[in-house]
């Protein structure tokens, strides 16, 4: 894969050389992937290329067959649980659907981290749970509702509260916007831009959303034929020849949304 | 994330004029106990005139940067932030928050009822849930015979594979533990016979003992229960996993009717495993018996099985066997129910679980009880 950032930026993941396989087969050969301080990285790719086994395998949920990932310069496949669980919190992780604890409250959800590993008291970590579900966008009322009365979209914000509690320094995002309404959608992409601009966080993000792809990527890597085949801003990406890639960007729906962008940047 | 040197606290530092509250170090997840603490002390002590001092603030995260809003206030906060020297980034990360908590505040706390009244009004509701929960299996039986008879003169709608598939799953893959269950049952009841009965001499009728209450109760009793808490159980898994999955509602969304589809093979499938069940819960009990008689009161099989023809009527074997269908319907109908009750969420497909091996044990045993009392009354 070749470099390209101009600048040599911090990386604070490296995925170097990664394999997996789920019997004879195979998903990833030999996938290299960087992810920068500071960035949003956003992974595309068809349905079935591995986008979220490769999330997956950098969070450490799935050890890959071969290769290594290394988190702030440190390769998490050698160290002990405890070493782990350190870089682990580090992480914020929010799922394709949420993932909530179903039998607790939303506000509990976010409290439960800063209880278990901040220390907090039961009151303290449930005023802070509070002031991130604000954060995320939650109105106040759903903070005492369990998960199976919310919508998508609060499921969504809760979880995103939820991964936001321990102040992570990376945030990944499978498909955050999938199954939005367009304005929700749109909030939940300024919201995640906002946040990164003021929590410095560097997003993996996971996603289908051309007008997320345009509005918010700093880069945009393409998961094909098993590795990543060209990662680097959107411009860059869109200009490469690739049959998929070309039908991915210039497509109707990519033309659509690559206008959009370009008409919101002229206002 | 390296901590500061410095404290993080937040001083009032009340030697110029006008005061300065003085904010200092790194205001981090790490540090919120003990600068909610300080800064609850300050509370009240600062107005409007007080200064605030920014300069030395540290690093500063979402917990830090929620304390300071309480703290200032969010319009104090605001001002300041467009003043003081600060980082770009610890800059943004306020704006943020204190624009995301301006409308956010504490809900009140309902104030709490007395113990009197929330016990009051907990056995209400038990006892309102009770009489619901009556009503909707009386409701649900309803419909499942409905069901069944309207589909008994469609022999094209029979669906022959899922009734077949589930008396494996109900019938034979239960056989093995209810015979060694029943086995021992038997040997137990032998050996208490034998011991009590010995006291008048008349040991020999532990083999009536044995057969009487295997024929009559335990063979179905036993089968039942173990229905109740291995079938029930999977039935209201089975379909509360799909009616949160919303596949139950795909179903209706088709065209299709979930009773028919799902709750009529199951009941029909019950009401062939469990009679059969019964049948060699029955046997095994017995063999049971006859082995602890054999070995600890010298009567021999053959003299066993010449007792228990000349002994024991055909009826007590009809009576109890009378029971099974009866059982096996309400044991299929609530665990079938409790599935369609389930809500949404993996907590809930657990708490109807419970709720339908709970019940269906319950009404096997009442049930059971009631019809001991019938049959007696009749003579059978």
């Amino acid at each position: 894969m070749s470099q390209t950032t101009p600048e040599r930026r911090e990386a604070v993941i490296e995925a170097r050389g990664i394999c997996n396989r789920f019997g004879t087969q195979s998903v990833h050969e030999q996938l290299d992937l960087d992810l920068y301080r500071g960035e949003i990285l956003a992974v595309v790719g068809g349905s079935g290329s591995g986008k979220s086994v490769l999330l997956r395998s950098i969070v450490g949920l799935r050890r890959p067959n071969e290769g290594q990932v290394k988190v702030f310069g440190q390769d998490l496949s050698g160290v002990n649980d405890e070493q782990r669980s350190k870089v682990e919190r580090r992480f914020g992780v929010l799922f394709q659907k949420g993932a909530l604890f179903s039998s607790l409250t939303v506000t509990e959800n976010v409290a439960l981290p800063l209880i278990e590993h901040a220390g907090l008291s039961r009151a303290d970590a449930e005023h802070l749970a509070g002031v991130k579900l604000a954060l995320a966008g939650l109105p106040i009322s759903a903070a005492d509702k369990y998960p199976s009365s919310l919508s998508g979209g609060m499921i969504k914000r809760a979880a995103l509260a939820r991964a936001l509690a321990l102040d992570p320094d990376i945030l990944f995002l499978d498909e955050p916007t999938a199954g939005l309404d367009p304005i929700g959608a749109a909030a939940f992409d300024q919201l995640i831009l906002t946040l990164r601009d003021a929590l410095g966080l560097s997003v993996f993000l996971i996603t289908h959303d051309l007008d997320t792809l345009y509005t918010i990527t700093d880069r945009v890597a393409v998961l094909s034929q098993k590795k990543v085949l060209v990662a680097g801003p959107i411009a860059q990406v869109e200009d490469t020849d690739d049959a998929w890639i070309h039908e991915y960007f210039h497509g109707p729906r990519g033309r659509a949304a690559y206008q959009a962008a370009t008409a919101a940047k002229e206002l | 994330m390296e901590p500061m040197t410095t404290q993080a606290s937040a001083t009032l530092d009340t030697t110029s004029n006008p005061a300065c509250l003085r904010i200092v170090g790194d205001w981090t997840l790490a540090n919120y106990a003990s600068l909610k603490r300080s800064s609850e002390r300050l509370a009240g002590q600062y107005d409007q005139r007080t200064e605030v001092d920014l300069e030395q603030l540290g690093q500063l995260d979402t917990a830090g940067a929620s304390l300071l809003v309480e703290l200032l206030g969010a319009e104090r906060l605001s001002r300041l932030t467009e003043t003081a020297q600060l980082p770009e980034a610890s800059r943004a990360l306020l704006q943020t928050v204190y624009c995301s908590v301006q409308d956010f505040c504490i809900p009140e706390k309902q104030p709490e009822k007395s113990v009197l009244i929330q016990l009051l009004s907990r056995i209400g509701c038990a006892v309102d849930t009770l009489w619901q929960d009556t009503l909707q299996i009386l409701g649900f039986v309803g419909l499942i015979l409905q069901t069944l008879v309207l589909r008994l003169f469609q022999p094209r709608r029979w669906r022959v594979t899922a009734v077949v598939a589930h008396i494996e799953q109900t019938g034979l893959d239960a056989a093995p533990i209810v015979a060694l269950l029943t086995f021992l049952v038997g040997a137990v009841v032998a050996f208490l016979g034998a011991t009590v009965l010995a006291g008048f001499g008349a040991s020999i009728f532990t083999v009536d003992l044995v057969a009487f209450s295997f024929l009559r109760e335990f063979g179905v009793l036993l089968t039942a229960i173990l229905m109740a808490g291995r079938t029930a159980s999977a039935f209201t898994a089975q379909i509360g996993s799909m009616k949160a999955n919303e596949e139950i509602d795909a179903i209706r969304t088709l065209g299709l009717d979930p009773v028919e589809l799902l709750v009529v093979p199951r009941v029909l499938a019950l009401l062939i495993a469990l009679p059969l069940l019964t049948f060699l819960a029955m046997i095994c009990g017995i063999i049971g018996g006859g082995v602890v008689c054999a070995l600890s009161l010298d009567i021999s099989p053959a003299m066993f099985l010449s007792l228990l023809q000349s002994d024991i009527g055909v009826q007590h074997f009809l009576v109890g066997l009378a029971k099974a269908p009866f059982f096996a319907f309400l044991i299929a109908a609530i665990g079938c129910l409790e599935g369609f009750k389930v809500s949404g969420s993996a907590e809930s497909v657990g708490a109807h679980t419970t709720s339908s091996v709970v019940q269906s044990i319950f009404v096997v045993i009442v049930l059971d009880a009631v019809a001991a009392l019938f049959f007696m009354e009749m003579g059978w």
